[in-house]
């Protein structure tokens, strides 16, 4: 019998809450816009992470992809996010540090982007120093060895430009461009950046064949005696091919870089560094956080001779004191070729991730 | 200010409508189950892990790095043999400190039950292949060559061994599978964990605490420094994990809210 109670006074919120206080214009609302995400993407894991203080709209796609590819952003004109995070290389680029405005090298190699809605916990870079992909577009902005410009002159810069003070009214409605509704849009066009046609992917789909190598290299990747390598990167079962976790993987004794420790404080994640996807290795070498492998080669030998000791290694890391996994020749060599079917040749492709 | 009035009216029918079942009639309660944890009674915590200062039965010096583990299908038994299943799973992840406290899906009867038990890990009719999303994203999985399904635990960290070098070992739960020959053998190794008799009155914390140093202890004591690592395909080793996991929880008391 409380339930009709409930109902009639859930009604009188309804009708007391439905008016807009007196009479105003109502906010501006840019068009709607969904992800387009791949089936077993989402039969397979949790849904992406839109922030409900940036849902996607068309149109603030459209200002992030314009922004992503323009130089404007950078203090002397010269580079904009896609110099450094090229298309053709799945939003990498080939450099092992890339360089900034004046030709001053960063200290980490460019990470790709794709399929970075999936990234649960949202803590972004090597190091993990970024809480969202919104806060990730602040720092190449300002930093030095970056973009190296400042706030007041982007805001200017755009401010200056009629075609980008329409696209921020089409976006975000009345009021002034800033850095927030920057971030924002680039944000929001990142996200859009899903990349789920692999081989692997059709394989699974049942659409082709892999080969012998091939397979064999996907069982010493998922055969904890062999590759091991499932633990942190991943299985059929998710897309991602990353836990997007952080982990020290054995490549030095002692650390020049901190990384994720840098950013806790904490000596215990000393020389973690995040997981990347094994999705698009073929166009994103070199590999590691500081660029240091140019080929998978020297990827794979490194995880089966190449381990370093140190207090913080991932006890994941097996056989540290022999150097590792002890592949065989030719399962290094199955395991290299089961990695390229992860790679998405219809990604790096895709002209709507392309400049128009 | 419009909206406010029928809100208040709102809270306050809602409030006279319930509270009487508080006083006497209530006729299920709300039940969480929340997991804590100890090395053979020292409280631990995530704070207290990458200590390699933690000695198990067999003597080696050890740390917890990442513990991860499963449980599903919370069971309430009466005493007349009837039993009441909330079905469902959680994850507890003490590394994240995620899932330690586990808020049961459904309402449990008030009662006085003569015993509460939940599984460790999934029976194998829960245990399929990929079909939970959030352990898929999790990477909880087990490898189809070893039949699929997922994890039951995670435990991982480092220990001193024989050659006094820090070493990392991976204490995985998985259900037994010997694949030593054409076809995959089972064993099932998941396991019934018993709290005991514990009265439901109205909405309640059960709290649970697993002595970690209890994996290493019984009936088989643990030796790490000839078994500490690739576990998972390891027959016997995941017989004699499921062996000593059967004494690691206890009741710690139930807490009425």
């Amino acid at each position: 019998m409380k339930r009709p109670i409930i109902i009639v006074l859930f009604l009188m919120l309804l009708v007391a809450c439905s008016k807009s206080e007196g009479g105003e214009a109502p906010e501006y609302t840019a068009t709607p816009l969904s992800l387009d995400v791949p089936a077993f993407f989402q039969e397979n894991i949790l849904a992406p992470v839109i922030p409900i203080t940036n849902p996607l709209t068309e149109e603030g796609v459209a200002l992030g992809k314009k922004l992503f590819f323009d130089p404007i952003l950078s203090a002397d004109n010269s580079i904009s996010c896609a110099e450094c995070h090229a298309p053709s290389s799945a939003f990498t680029d080939t450099d092992r540090f890339s360089d900034g405005v004046n030709g001053v090298l960063g200290n980490r190699n460019a990470m790709p982007l794709f399929n970075l809605a999936w990234n649960f916990d949202e803590r972004f870079f090597w190091d993990g120093s970024a809480t969202s992909l919104e806060d990730q577009v602040f720092h190449p902005i300002t930093d030095a060895t970056e973009m190296a410009n400042t706030w007041e002159k982007v805001i200017g810069a755009l401010e200056a430009n009629s075609e980008y003070t329409d696209m921020f009214l089409s976006a975000f409605g009345e009021g002034e461009i800033d850095s927030l509704k920057v971030a924002r849009a680039i944000a929001q066009f990142e996200r859009t950046l899903i990349s789920g046609n692999s081989k692997f992917d059709r394989f699974l789909a049942g659409e082709l064949e892999l080969t012998e190598a091939e397979l064999n290299g996907r069982d010493v990747f998922m055969d904890e005696t062999r590759g091991d390598c499932f633990h942190c990167h991943g299985n059929p079962n998710n897309p991602l091919w990353t836990d997007n976790l952080f982990h020290n993987n054995g490549l030095d004794s002692t650390f020049v870089d901190l990384g994720l420790g840098r950013v806790t404080g904490d000596p215990a994640d000393n020389g973690k560094f995040k997981s990347p996807s094994l999705r698009n290795l073929a166009f994103t070498p070199p590999y590691m956080h500081d660029g240091r492998f140019a080929t998978l080669e020297e990827v794979i030998d490194h995880y089966s001779e190449g381990l370093q000791n140190s207090d913080t290694v991932d006890p994941l890391m097996k056989k540290v004191a022999q150097g590792g996994v002890q592949l065989t020749e030719q399962d290094k060599a199955d395991l290299k070729a089961f990695l390229l079917t992860l790679s998405d040749d219809e990604f790096i492709s895709n002209t709507a991730f392309r400049e128009q | 200010m419009k909206c406010i009035f029928p809100f208040l009216l709102l809270l306050a029918t809602l409030g006279v409508s319930c509270s009487d079942d508080d006083v006497s009639g209530q006729v299920a309660a709300q039940v969480s189950l929340r997991f804590n944890h100890n090395w053979d009674g020292e409280e631990f915590q995530t704070s207290n892990f990458n200590t390699v200062g933690y000695a198990n039965l067999n003597g080696e010096k050890m740390s917890v790095e990442r513990l991860r583990y499963l449980i599903s299908d919370v069971t309430f038994e009466s005493s007349d043999g009837s039993s009441f299943t909330v079905e469902g799973y959680n994850l507890v992840d003490l590394t994240n400190e995620t899932g330690l406290s586990y808020q049961l899906s459904d309402s449990v009867p008030v009662g006085n039950y003569t015993n509460v038990y939940f599984t460790f890990g999934f029976d194998n009719e829960d245990n399929q292949n990929g079909i939970y999303p959030d352990l898929n994203t999790a990477l909880w999985n087990v490898p189809e060559m070893l039949g699929g399904g997922y994890h039951y635990m995670q435990l991982e960290g480092k220990f001193i061994d024989s050659t006094q070098t820090e070493t990392g070992y991976q204490y995985h739960a998985i259900r037994a599978v010997d694949n030593s020959g054409e076809e995959l053998v089972f064993e099932d190794t998941f396991f019934q964990v018993d709290l005991g008799p514990v009265e439901i009155q109205q909405n309640s914390t059960i709290a649970i605490s697993m002595n970690i140093a209890e994996w290493f202890k019984n009936p088989n004591q643990w030796n790490l420094n000839q078994l500490h690592s690739m576990m998972m395909p390891n027959f016997e080793a995941q017989k004699a994990i499921s062996q000593n996991g059967k004494t690691v929880f206890s009741l710690e008391g139930v807490f009425q809210e």
